[in-house]
């Protein structure tokens, strides 16, 4: 079953009255966290009952479902049980005679075997509903196609029809109901099992190495959205966390031309650009414009258009940066960036240079 | 009442030299001795898989803490799950089966008693095995000690190239010998059940215990093959060349996903199901009653051991296969609730116009009732594909796995505990002991697992060392933490209460509980050949109807 | 405790229940199949995905003589275990040391197959897909084949001193039942391997 994307962007203004209750209660619960939890800032929790893209929505609401059902079970059983350990238990002036034994009933036995077989037949249609709307979804003509390629411990996002090459932090445009720009991922791995999850843009999927993976997201609202890997995939699973910003339309073309330029060629930064480009450091790492392009580790075109270093392991700064570089085990113990052994000063002129790669 | 039974006193009142008890208890082919064996293994390595879970709960206390480094963490939380899978919970279950099963059934002992003995020992074997890469798993590059590559061992993480040294080795190789000890088990309790029960005990007149592990038996059969397939292939991938998983070469990752939890959904229903016979033992004796409705609960386990083979790749929802595989999993996860769910209703039934006794054993069982519905609920939750592609491999899925195994199976193990304690050493427990271990126990389980779906609500995927601040999930992980010291405490007082009561516990006689199956008509602890003479049987509750044979059971059946 | 029930017995028919060895065998024949399943599946799921040579049609012959040799070898067997059965030991002796012989020429064949793919073909279990699953699902199958044999053998040389007698025929119908699973599965290789996969 085919949906058009335009549609699920819609629900938000058609949800039921029981819908309502039950996200805000979810969402009060939810949303009383951050007394305890000190947040930067509570709507970036990966919270999946705030969803803010299509696929995220229709799970949301798929599991408010799922939910009620549940707990209607829940409360039956419950209470089937609660009552017969208290009603049934043995008193204290019991005359010790045994209680009648009933070998069992055809017509209850039968009851309790269809009534759940009705309930499995009517989640499991509500379920296959989801499960093709999001999985079948068309692309249309202004999806904005994204490569991504997941390593140990960081993440490579492509753009081929934009010729952008970045890490880490995904920017993709708010998609509008009436003109729709989704992205859609296609998703691959260099090394092991990864899994790309952002709670509030859609459920997780996997990047299996041999073996291409797709999902789309259509956020409604410009932000910041959190997530990280969530495949075990060797020391530092942990840290390999995932930024994704939602642009205005503007923003986003602006973004667009920006990392689509080769990198800035600043005179004040010569000598670490030098070092950079003698050193080991073009093995792994891309600077376009230059002799570095090293595949292995992050394109570092544009690295100060980043808001961390390290796939968020770090904030990018300049002591953090300096200290990645140097020595990478204390911030990230166990990440495949070697300890660069170089001296303060070849170290300082690095790192400044990196600075101008804006 | 007491039943008379020939018991040969006067050797076992010489005490012997500890050379020649230790040699009798190794070179046993005795299945209650092989029992007490297989049980006494896996408490061991119960502490030890607690050790582990307790050194990863105190590092996620806080975020970004430094209690042991990522490395440890990763070893951690892969032999924490390999070993409560299959050198606690399958040992133990193996234990309780192979002690039980032939007293049950009325035999001397099981079908192959050398079999017996060799599966116990390859079982232990490959424990040791497994535990000795920490010190011995130094490969090549000085990479290595213990396994850290998740306990289902994903391809390609456990490929050479991203797996230095021999950890995965002894992972691969200690589950594989142990493996050969499981199905040589298996092969024993099927044997012993089809074969070996005494006349008048049809299949429809045996307990339900016996049953249950019929089923289990023969999944275990059809389920630890396929494990032991994939790590043969996965070893000659790691040791000739081999590109089974060797996505490079054209291998697939996702295959191995297939080959494993193809063994890994059926055998959760291995090790759930026998402790559905404790619960359908220790129910009907503490609420006077027999259980209500024994067909059906035989049809619906057999329909558990049919379907639990069709539903393995709701382990995979994320993988990205396609939208018709996904909704045949579903629907086949969502089906294989029925049966289950019918079980909890069959066990209310049992409970219902009964006399509940709320001795220790029955305490658990209850307990077990109410965590094992909810436990089945999140797994409903977790079948609909799409809410699992939110809550797959987040710290819901950990709570909802660790509900059915702790909530369900380790308290019905408890149950089984203190129900056969008085059997199986002659004496009985203390019963102010058993109440304070199932208290605090009780609270500490649900400190800890309740409150744990809360972070994989809120995007804690699994299997981090560490996470970040302000998301969310610190006061979660902080009370998940504080409910392990409940769960030690209970554990401590539990090992304690054995202890002290197998020395100077009141003498427990054949039949503390007033039961009904034939286990109760021998001494306690009974001789080692069970019975002076074969008992014949005509019902289900043999016991009943010597109790009672102005009304037997017999007639009603 | 001599008799549980006090009413009398309803047990008129003797108290019949199937040999344990029978049933024993059943099930570690249901867990080898099991096995030889995954195998099965992996090398159906790998053919024609192999990125590089060489390709099962360049290499592989049809073992068609090894192949008549251990399907025969179930006939000998059965015949051998009738004659025990009917308590002709001579009879049994000459069909088993068929049986052994029949098996020992499988094995010989097999091995002269895998010396021609590795030396003069370059074939072995590190070049590709093929290679991969090939020498595990064949190697798999004579392995179980070389376990019978030995068990085979142990019982030739009992046989010759003279130690196998009548009533050892049900050790040897359940053996047999092995021997008989072992041919199945080469049913189930030889159309996997020879006739699907090339």
């Amino acid at each position: 079953m085919v949906r058009e994307i335009h549609q699920n962007s819609h629900e938000p203004h058609h949800k039921s009255r029981i819908q309502w209750v039950l996200s805000t209660m979810a969402g009060c619960l939810l949303a009383a966290l951050p007394v305890f939890g000190n947040p930067e800032d509570p709507s970036q929790m990966p919270n999946m009952f705030k969803p803010q893209s299509s696929p995220a929505h229709a799970i949301f609401h798929l599991s408010l479902f799922v939910l009620a059902i549940c707990a209607v079970i829940f409360v039956i059983v419950f209470s089937l049980l609660t009552y017969s350990v208290i009603k049934f238990r043995r008193r204290a002036n019991d005359d010790g005679r045994e209680p009648p034994p009933i070998y069992g009933s055809n017509q209850i036995e039968l009851a309790w075997t269809v009534i759940p077989v009705l309930i499995v037949l009517v989640l499991f249609l509500a379920t296959a509903r989801v499960i093709h709307g999001i999985q079948q979804a068309k692309k249309p003509a202004e999806a904005i196609e994204v490569i991504a390629i997941g390593h140990q411990f960081w993440w490579e996002f492509r753009y081929p029809a934009l010729g952008v090459v970045t890490a880490n932090e995904l920017h993709v445009p708010v998609s509008d109901t009436s003109h729709p720009t989704p992205t859609f991922i296609t998703l691959l791995s260099a090394d092991t099992d990864h899994s790309f999850w952002v709670p509030r843009l859609a459920g997780k999927t996997d990047l299996i190495p041999n073996r291409e993976n797709h999902m789309w997201i259509d956020p409604d609202e410009p932000g910041v959205f959190i997530g990280q890997c969530a495949q075990y995939c060797g020391t530092q699973h942990a840290k390999m966390l995932l930024r994704v910003y939602v642009d205005s339309p503007d923003q986003f073309k602006k973004w667009v031309q920006e990392q689509s330029k080769p990198a800035q060629v600043s005179e004040s930064a010569r000598e670490g650009r030098r070092i950079f480009e003698t050193t080991a450091c073009v093995n792994c790492h891309a600077v376009s414009g230059t002799v570095a392009d090293g595949r292995f580790g992050p394109d570092l075109t544009h690295l100060m258009s980043r808001d961390t270093i390290a796939s968020g392991a770090a904030t990018n700064t300049s002591e953090n940066l300096r200290l990645w570089i140097h020595n990478p085990e204390a911030i990230k113990p166990g990440s495949l960036m070697p300890a660069m052994n170089l001296n303060q000063q070849d170290l300082d002129a690095v790192t400044a240079y990196l600075e101008t790669l804006r | 009442m007491a039943s008379e039974t020939i018991a040969l006193t006067a050797a076992h009142d010489v005490p012997q030299p500890i050379g020649t008890i230790l040699h009798d208890w190794v070179n046993t082919v005795d299945h209650k001795k092989l029992g007490i064996l297989y049980i006494l293994y896996a408490l061991v390595f119960l502490a030890i898989g607690g050790i582990e879970a307790t050194i990863m709960r105190i590092q996620l206390i806080v975020p970004h803490n430094h209690f042991v480094s990522p490395q440890v963490f990763n070893r951690m939380f892969t032999m924490h799950g390999t070993t409560m899978i299959f050198f606690v919970t399958m040992p133990i279950l193996f234990g309780f089966g192979n002690y039980l099963i032939p007293l049950m059934i009325g035999a001397r002992d099981m079908a192959f008693p050398r079999l017996n003995a060799w599966s116990f020992w390859l079982t232990a074997f490959g424990g040791l095995l497994l535990y000795f890469s920490f010190i011995g798993g130094n490969g090549l590059y000085g990479a290595g000690t213990a396994p850290d590559v998740g306990w289902f061992a994903y391809a390609p993480l456990t490929a050479t190239a991203f797996s230095v040294g021999h950890s995965t080795d002894f992972w691969t190789l200690g589950l594989l010998v142990s493996g050969f000890g499981s199905i040589g088990t298996a092969i024993n309790i099927l044997a012993t059940i089809v074969c070996l029960r005494c006349p008048g005990m049809t299949l429809g007149k045996m307990p339900l215990f016996a049953w249950l592990n019929l089923v289990m038996a023969a999944m275990v059969l059809l389920a630890i093959s396929p494990l032991t397939a994939a790590q043969m292939m996965l070893s000659l991938d790691r040791f000739l060349g081999a590109h089974f998983f060797d996505t490079l070469a054209g291998g697939s990752a996702v295959m191995w996903m297939h080959f494993f939890w193809i063994f890994g959904h059926p055998e959760v229903y291995v090790l759930v199901i026998p402790a559905f016979a404790f619960a359908s033992e220790i129910i009907p004796v503490f609420s006077r009653k027999p259980i209500f409705g024994y067909p059906v609960m035989v049809a619906a386990t057999i329909c558990i051991g049919f379907v639990g083979f069709s539903v393995w790749a709701h382990h995979m929802f994320t993988v990205g296969m396609n939208s018709y595989a996904n909704s045949f999993f579903t629907i086949t996860t969502m089906a294989i609730g029925v049966p289950t769910g019918i079980k909890i209703f069959n066990w209310i039934g049992t409970m219902w116009g009964g006399k509940i006794i709320f001795k220790t054993p029955m305490l658990f069982c209850v307990a077990f009732l109410f965590q094992f519905l909810i436990a089945g609920l999140t797994g409903i939750m977790l079948s609909a594909a799409p809410f699992d592609w939110q809550l797959g491999n987040s710290y819901f899925v950990v709570a909802h796995f660790h509900y059915v195994i702790v909530g369900g199976i380790l308290f019905t193990l408890f149950g089984a505990f203190y129900y056969w304690f008085p059997k199986m050493s002659g004496r009985m427990y203390n019963e102010t002991l058993g109440k304070w271990h199932f208290f605090l126990f009780f609270i500490g389980f649900h400190l800890t697992f309740d409150f744990m779906h809360v972070p994989g609500l809120l995007g804690m995927p699994r299997r981090i060392y560490t996470y970040e601040p302000g998301r969310g999930w610190e006061i979660w992980n902080l009370i998940c933490t504080i409910g392990v010291f409940f769960q030690i405490a209970g554990t401590f007082i539990f090992i304690g209460n054995l202890l002290w009561s197998y020395f100077k516990g009141k003498i427990a006689g054949n039949d503390p509980w007033d039961a009904w199956t034939l286990e109760w008509s021998t001494s306690s602890p009974p001789v080692e050949y069970n019975f002076a003479e074969i008992p014949v049987v005509k019902s289900r509750r043999p016991l009943w109807d010597i109790k009672h044979p102005e009304d037997p059971d017999w007639k009603y059946e | 405790m001599s008799s549980i029930s006090s009413a009398p017995s309803s047990m008129d028919q003797p108290w019949v229940l199937p040999s344990r060895g029978r049933v024993g065998m059943l099930s570690l024949i249901a867990a080898e199949l099991a096995i030889f399943t995954i195998f099965v599946v992996a090398y159906l799921f790998y053919i024609g995905k192999s990125l590089t040579g060489p390709l099962p049609k360049d290499v592989l012959e049809l073992p068609i003589f090894a192949s008549i040799c251990l399907l025969s070898s179930s006939l000998t067997i059965h015949a051998a275990v009738s004659a025990l059965r009917n308590g002709r030991v001579g009879t049994y002796a000459m069909w088993w040391f068929g049986t052994m012989v029949l098996g020992l020429i499988f094995l010989g064949e097999t091995a002269r197959e895998w010396y021609h793919l590795i030396f003069d073909k370059g074939l072995t279990i590190s070049t590709n897909l093929f290679g991969t699953t090939y020498y595990s699902l064949v190697g798999l199958h004579a392995f179980h084949v070389t376990v019978g044999l030995i068990c085979i053998s142990i019982a030739m040389v009992l046989t010759l001193l003279g130690k196998v007698k009548q009533e050892h025929s049900e050790r040897a119908e359940v053996f047999s039942l092995y021997w008989h699973f072992v041919d199945v599965v080469w049913i189930v290789v030889f159309t996997v391997v020879y006739i699907i996969g090339r």
